[in-house]
Parts: structure tokens; C-alpha cells; sequence
């Protein structure tokens, strides 16, 4: 039974032999599992031995597991490799250069306890039941929703159309919903990038309605400097008309605006040709060429949907000729005046027939001015200082239009028959040109991180009396106004926005009104670049 | 009426002065464009979007490129606008490095739309990503705004450990290279250059620091991971909540506590963030304060490239963390 050990030598103690030999018997034992023979045991063993046998197998199971993991990684990398090395110019890294030096021991990557994310796993592959990333590196289209909400009041007997003239402003005592926009946009190929822009009103009916913004396509690689579009866009004009409501620095659109280029402003289907020019300062041309026709281009083709309109009933008179079309030409060129301070000038004008007449013409001019001072040490963008201002003039070829719609030579009892100067006969008026004008100019002063203080001022007027107007009476579509906005805007996060705004209107023949308006804004999805 | 006399032949001389004078200005005109048309060079044009990236670029690069970056050293580089001399400059550039990882995603889309320049579109040998081929760390399994604004390859912070501008200098100089083939030797000598610059700088760094391995150290965003990782260093502790979102008061007095418990000796304070959060943890905790940039020049001193600036930062640090908190 003793057996002796090779330290003893010689001198056997009885307790130490049965301990060797229990040592001895479980090292067997051991070595019997790990060899796989059976070896004849105790009950005891025998269960000692079951136990380790399960535990093996619980152990082989989880090595299987983890070498397969291991080479799903592996494989992840080496496709990550291979597309890196289909890329042409783009050579196939070192294997992530080892440093030079042993690597510290704690290379493990630190657990960010104090940044709110705690998952995080590198490396791994991406497989059809992950969540789809709608920001750049895995998707072929951004998508982002921007919601914006309005609620407030207003002094004004009328509101919607009256004080408020923009389609997307604050319209009634009580919520607004502004805009709900969902954009999609993304590379289609090497050669075309493809933007929608879909907005969702609620008006204050209730009633749901879509808009199609902007839908086109744009190249991407055309020699020249060049850029084509094509498809329904914003009208190159000034700098508001190209901004969406999420992008505006104040609640609702300049009055200038909704008078001149149209409630909803100047978007149209069409194509437009760009060009940067070959300076060293930024300089570019643009030249669209878009339908003249609907409410978004409302100082063109539009009847007005059969309401009267300058006295006159507007309706498309003329056959659909090629010179029908709107052309809206733009030039615009930036300069930075320091490091901190950039400005940018531009003229725009826009041309195109409208719906007064067979050969009448509506011809729109601006010039816009940007000014920014953000200091080279900003804190998330903050502080700056920006102004932005345009002025707009129209001038409108009224053409002749005589009442007497059935011929008749007598007023209808109906009431369909304009008789503005009570002569009992219908009116005739001739064919005349009228101007108007109007300009805004705001100022935004970023004091701290999130926080903005604005002012607007605008005005918009006629430039003197029309015919029309001399004979039957003055058009509050034309009337003088003006109005004054401050404002002060709050961003929790780049995502989310609270903005309240006092508006102070003086309306020529109607007078002051005082509204108050409180405005959220959210901006769900895809990051898009700011445009400056 | 009748023209007078005396009037009409003063209207034909202002006509005949008025010939020389209109052509005079056409000239002027034209040599105006002339001149604000940019020279033609033999040096290959190079932007970056911010100064590290254009560090490396110039040492790899030399003098057979010409190196612009477009954010200020100091500048925080999330939040850049898209100035349109940007446009003009990216236009005529024959590269561009940028960071990737949406690092420049607010701003670099909408210079790339304007400067329609096909030498640097995507997957061209003048378009450098610096984060393909880089060990990316933190990227979350998912995106959820609720957690702050979340960069979805992972933490953009990472050319400050040198072992990832090991990477970016080789891809730029292949990159260079491909563009440039008459000058790939100058290109590769460069590197190696800049490559045993950096390993025997490495090994400074590394000694300047080894005494505090595993200490933790303080910084407002989290954009220190790499650098830690890279000394043996912790930054377990940020003094912004979540990325974009400022301390409460709160957070600032788990932060003090923080400090304390885990003996937190240094607080990097970045030119781009406000020094008040650090000054207060400052005079609470007596937590040292350390100008520090990951953008040579960010800091005065460094303008001279990323060997400088992590020079500068690795004494800064390691003379910080030698002193005990003081109070």
C-alpha cells in the first residue's frame, strides 16, 4: 500500500502515504478522464467523475462557440480587407501596425463609465438582423423627419392671409402644425446624387395634405465645374427661398416673400445648369428653367384658383410655348473678410409670363447679403454674429381685362361681375405695369452655447398707385407694411429647437397688431451638412 | 425742342471719351479675372480638414506639396461652417484627408456638393478617409440620440495616439504616391523619416509617462481614449454627461467626488471647450489643469506638427500627474 515518494527517502509515514496515495489516485483519475480510459472506481468516483465529464463537455461546447465566433470576426476583417483593397489608390493597410514598443498591459479599451454608453462591441460584422444606421458608413439613403410645431396668437382679425402670409407660418389662435418634412437623399450611382424632400401639412381643419418640395436628381461628375439638376426644386432666388422651415432663423417666412414670390415662395418643376467659376474666390452662376404654372409660382401662371386677383380674373391665356417658361438666373460670390468673418453677395432675378394675359410678363429682381463673425475659438459654434438681408423688387405686366364676363354690357346679379366704383356697369381695366417692393434684414447673435437673440425688420409696399387701383380702390395686397420680429431661440442639442418670437405688424388702413408665437422643433435621423 | 447748339458737340466728345475709357475697363476687368485665376503648379494641392491631418500630410508630402487645412487649429472640429471660400479652395485641390468617422459630417457634405471636383470624390486615390485601416474603438451597437449625439463608426478622436499616425502617414504616402509617381521616392523616404521620428519619440513619451500607468486622467468630451490607451492611461471619467450636452451641477459634484476617490490628478482643457467647468473642479479638488489640443497649433507652441504637440502634451501630463491633488 505505501508507496514511497521520492522526497521521502526512505522514511514512510503512514498519515503522508494515504495522503500521496489519495493524490496520487486523483491525479489517475484525472489523467484517466483526460486520456478517456475507464478506470475501475468508487462510487464516489464514479460521480466526481461524471460531474467532470459534463463539465468537460459544457467547457468544449463553449470552445467550439468562441472558436467560431473568433472566425466569423476573422472573416469580417478579411472581407473589410478585401473590399479595402478593391478600392483603387486606396492601398490595403498594415494589419493594423503593431506600435513599436510592448503594448501596455492594460490594453483593453477603457469602459467610458462616465459617457452614457456602456455597449459597445468593435469589429463586428453587420448581418441582416442588425438595426439598419441611417447615417453614413452603412446606408444608400439618409433619412431624416423634421418636425415643426407652432402655437401662439395673434391681435389680428385675420390671421392666415392677413397678418400671416407665408404657407408655412403660424396661421390660426392655437397649434400650427408648420411643416412635418421627410427627406431622403443619397448617392444613386457614380454619376447622380437624388434628394426628396415630402412635407405633411395639417390644415386647420384638420385635414392631412402632401407636398412634394423638392424630388431631383443632380450629377455629380461633370467636367467643367458643372452641375445639372433636374426634377422639382426650390428656385434659385435670393437666400430664403432656398432654406426649408427648419432652416429659418425666425418663426415665419419675411412678409417681402410671401407677397412677391408667393405664399409657399418660387419652386416649380424644372432643370438648372450651375457653374463654379475658376477664381480663387467662390463665384458661381446659375441658371434654372422651370414651369411657370401653379400656386408656386404665384406671381406667374397662376390663376389665383379662380379668385379675383389685382382686379382682374387671371386665368392661363396663353398656348404653351416654349418662351413660357420661368428663367431664374443667379450669381453669387463669397469672400472671407477674416478668419472669423465671412460674407456672401448675391442678385437673382426671375422671369417668366403670367396668368393676366396672353404676351404679359412678370419680372422679379433681388439682391441678398450675408454677413458672419464666428471666432476661430468657438464652443459648438457659439458665440457668433449673422446678418442676412434681401430686397426684392416686382414689377408686373397687368394686362387689359374687361368684367363684362357674358358680354351683356350689365352687371350679373350674381356678384360674379366686378363693379368695384358702383357705376351699375362692370369695370374694364386696361392694361397697365405696377411695381412693388420689400426687403428684411435680420440680425442673430449666438450669446452663449444653444442660445440665440434675434431681431427682424421688413417692410413691403407699392411702388406708387396702379390704374386699377385709382379707379375702383387701394388693394391691400399692395398696401404698405411693415413689421418688427425679436426673437429668442434655445438648442438643447443640435436635434431639438424652442424658439419664441414677438411680432409687431403695422398694416397701412388696418394698424397695429400684436401676435406671440412659441415654436418646437425636432429633427429626427440623418445628420445633413449645413449649408452656409 | 430743338437740340441746342451749343450742347450737341459736348454729347459727341463725352461719346468719343467715352470709347477709350469703356475699353479701359474691360482690360481692367480682364486682367482682374486673370489675376484671381489660380496659378498653375507643379506642387500637388493638398487639403485637409483639420491641422494634425495636414501635419502628417507636410511630413510625408514635403516640398512637392502644398498643405491648407480648412478648420483653425483651435477650432472644434464637429462644428466648422461651410464657408464658401472652402468650396473654392476644395475645388481646385488634387487630395483630401479627412477624418472620417463623421467627424466632418455637419459641414465636409455640403463643401463636397459645391466643389464638384472629381479628383476627390469617394474611392479616388485623392480622397483619404483617415479612419479606414484605424482600430476604431466605442462603436455602438446602437444609435439612440437619448445617449447624446452618437458617431456610428465609433470615436473620431484617434490620430493622437501615434500608433494610428503610423497608419494615416503610410496610406498618405501611397496615396501621394499614386498621384505623384515621379516624386514616390522622395515620398518614401519622407516616411520612413517621420516613421523613426515618431518610434524613438514614442519611446520618450512612453518613459515620461510610464511611472503613472493606469492613473486616470480628466477630459471634457471624450476624445482622449486613443492618447490613454496608447500611455497606459484611463479616462473612465468625462466632465460632459453625454457627447454635446453640458455638465449639470450634479454631474460637476460626482465629478468632485470622483476626483477625489479615484486620485483624478490632471483635467485636459481644450481650446474649443470652456475652461469654467475645469476651473471649478480646479479650485474644488485642486485637480491640475493641462492646455491641451489634439490640432498642432491648437495650443501655442505646437505649431510645428504633431511631434511637437504630443512632446508638449506628454511633459504637460506627466509634470501633473507628479503632484498629489492639493487640497
Amino acid at each position: 500500500m505505501t508507496r514511497k515518494l521520492p522526497a521521502d527517502e526512505g522514511h514512510v509515514h503512514p498519515i503522508r502515504g494515504s495522503r500521496s496515495f489519495t493524490q496520487v489516485s486523483l491525479a489517475m483519475t484525472v489523467l484517466a478522464l483526460l486520456a478517456g480510459i475507464n478506470v475501475p472506481a468508487s462510487a464516489d468516483d464514479a460521480q466526481a467523475l461524471q460531474q467532470l465529464r459534463q463539465q468537460l463537455d459544457r467547457m468544449q461546447a463553449e470552445f467550439e462557440k468562441q472558436q467560431q465566433l473568433q472566425r466569423q470576426q476573422m472573416d469580417a476583417i478579411r472581407r473589410q480587407i478585401e473590399t479595402l483593397q478593391g478600392k483603387p489608390g486606396v492601398q490595403a493597410p498594415q494589419p493594423t501596425a503593431p506600435p513599436t514598443s510592448p503594448t501596455p498591459s492594460t490594453t483593453e479599451a477603457p469602459k467610458p463609465v462616465g459617457t452614457g454608453n456602456s455597449t459597445l462591441d468593435a469589429g463586428k460584422a453587420w448581418s441582416p438582423s442588425d438595426p439598419i444606421r441611417l447615417q453614413s458608413g452603412r446606408s444608400l439613403l439618409d433619412i431624416s423627419l423634421n418636425g415643426t410645431l407652432a402655437t401662439g396668437g395673434s391681435t389680428a382679425s385675420q390671421i392666415d392671409g392677413g397678418t400671416q402670409l407665408g404657407g408655412h407660418d403660424p396661421k390660426v389662435n392655437g397649434f400650427t402644425l408648420q411643416s412635418l418634412e421627410l427627406s431622403l437623399s443619397g448617392m444613386v450611382d457614380p454619376y447622380f446624387r437624388a434628394t426628396t424632400d415630402i412635407a405633411l401639412h395639417l390644415d386647420s381643419s384638420g385635414e392631412s395634405s402632401l407636398e412634394i418640395e423638392e424630388a431631383y436628381m443632380e450629377t455629380l461628375s461633370l467636367p467643367g465645374k458643372l452641375t445639372l439638376r433636374a426634377g422639382q426644386f426650390l428656385t434659385p432666388f435670393g437666400r430664403h427661398n432656398m432654406q426649408h422651415v427648419h432652416e429659418w432663423s425666425f418663426v415665419d417666412s419675411p412678409v417681402a416673400h410671401a407677397r412677391l414670390l408667393g405664399p409657399d415662395g418660387l419652386r416649380n418643376l424644372g432643370g438648372q445648369i450651375s457653374w463654379l467659376m475658376p477664381f480663387r474666390f467662390h463665384s458661381e452662376l446659375t441658371l434654372a428653367v422651370q414651369n411657370s404654372a401653379g400656386e408656386t409660382a404665384s406671381s406667374f401662371r397662376f390663376d389665383n384658383e379662380g379668385e379675383a386677383r389685382f382686379h382682374r380674373q387671371l386665368g392661363d391665356l396663353r398656348a404653351n410655348r416654349l418662351g413660357d417658361l420661368l428663367f431664374t438666373p443667379r450669381w453669387s460670390t463669397s469672400f472671407d473678410l477674416t478668419d472669423s468673418q465671412t460674407i456672401v453677395v448675391g442678385a437673382s432675378s426671375a422671369i417668366g409670363p403670367n396668368a393676366s394675359g396672353a404676351e404679359e410678363q412678370t419680372r422679379i429682381h433681388g439682391a441678398d447679403l450675408f454677413w458672419k463673425w464666428k471666432p476661430t475659438r468657438h464652443q459648438g459654434g457659439f458665440p457668433f454674429v449673422s446678418w442676412q438681408s434681401e430686397a426684392l423688387i416686382r414689377r408686373y405686366q397687368a394686362g387689359a381685362f374687361d368684367w363684362d364676363l357674358d358680354g351683356d354690357g350689365l352687371v350679373n346679379a350674381d356678384g360674379s361681375e366686378l363693379d368695384g366704383n358702383g357705376d351699375a356697369l362692370p369695370d374694364v381695366l386696361p392694361r397697365e405695369t405696377f411695381q412693388d417692393y420689400g426687403f428684411y434684414s435680420q440680425l442673430s447673435y449666438g450669446f452663449r452655447r444653444g442660445w440665440v437673440v434675434g431681431i427682424r425688420g421688413e417692410m413691403v409696399d407699392r411702388r406708387h398707385q396702379a390704374i386699377y387701383e385709382g379707379l375702383f380702390g387701394d388693394d391691400t395686397d399692395r398696401l404698405g407694411r411693415w413689421r418688427l420680429s425679436p426673437n429668442l431661440t434655445w438648442h438643447p442639442t443640435e436635434f431639438s429647437r424652442l424658439r419664441l418670437q414677438y411680432n409687431h405688424d403695422q398694416r397701412r388702413q388696418i394698424g397695429a397688431d400684436h401676435s406671440v408665437w412659441l415654436q418646437m422643433d425636432f429633427s429626427l435621423g440623418a445628420h445633413g451638412a449645413h449649408k452656409f | 425742342m430743338p437740340d441746342s447748339p451749343a450742347l450737341q458737340p459736348r454729347k459727341r466728345r463725352l461719346a468719343i471719351a467715352a470709347w477709350p475709357s469703356s475699353v479701359f475697363g474691360v482690360l481692367v476687368v480682364l486682367v482682374g479675372v486673370v489675376i484671381s485665376m489660380p496659378p498653375a503648379s507643379a506642387q500637388l494641392k493638398v487639403a485637409t480638414t483639420t491641422a494634425d491631418l495636414a501635419s502628417v500630410a507636410r511630413e510625408i508630402g514635403g516640398p512637392a506639396v502644398d498643405v491648407v487645412a480648412l478648420a483653425r487649429p483651435g477650432e472644434d472640429p464637429h462644428f466648422v461652417d461651410a464657408k464658401p471660400s472652402f468650396i473654392a479652395r476644395l475645388s481646385r485641390v488634387d487630395m483630401l484627408i479627412e477624418g472620417g468617422a463623421e467627424l466632418e459630417s455637419g459641414w465636409l457634405p455640403a463643401l463636397l456638393l459645391g466643389a464638384r471636383n472629381p479628383k476627390i470624390a469617394l474611392r479616388q486615390p485623392g480622397r483619404i478617409r483617415a479612419n479606414i485601416g484605424i482600430e476604431m474603438l466605442e462603436i455602438p451597437t446602437s444609435l439612440d440620440r437619448s445617449q447624446g449625439d452618437l458617431h456610428a463608426s465609433g470615436n473620431p478622436h484617434f490620430l493622437i495616439a501615434p500608433s494610428n499616425m503610423r497608419i494615416l502617414a503610410r496610406r498618405i504616402a501611397s496615396g501621394l504616391e499614386s498621384l505623384d509617381a515621379s516624386n514616390a521616392r522622395a515620398f518614401q523616404d519622407r516616411l520612413k523619416s517621420f516613421e523613426g521620428r515618431l518610434d524613438s519619440k514614442l519611446l520618450e513619451w512612453r518613459s515620461r509617462l510610464e511611472p503613472h500607468r493606469g492613473r486616470q486622467i480628466l477630459g471634457y468630451h471624450n476624445s482622449w481614449i486613443y492618447f490613454a490607451r496608447e500611455f497606459g492611461l484611463k479616462v473612465d471619467f468625462v466632465i460632459e454627461p453625454k457627447p454635446g450636452i453640458p455638465p449639470s451641477a450634479r454631474r460637476m459634484a460626482d465629478l468632485i467626488t470622483a476626483i477625489r476617490e479615484n486620485d483624478i490628478r490632471a483635467v485636459f482643457v481644450e481650446p474649443h471647450v470652456s475652461r469654467r467647468f475645469a476651473e471649478t473642479l480646479s479650485q474644488k479638488t485642486g485637480i491640475r489643469m493641462v492646455m491641451a489640443s489634439q490640432y498642432p497649433g491648437g495650443i501655442p507652441g505646437t505649431e510645428a506638427g504633431v511631434i511637437e504637440l504630443l512632446d508638449r502634451l506628454t511633459g504637460d501630463l506627466a509634470r501633473a500627474l507628479e503632484q498629489p491633488l492639493g487640497k
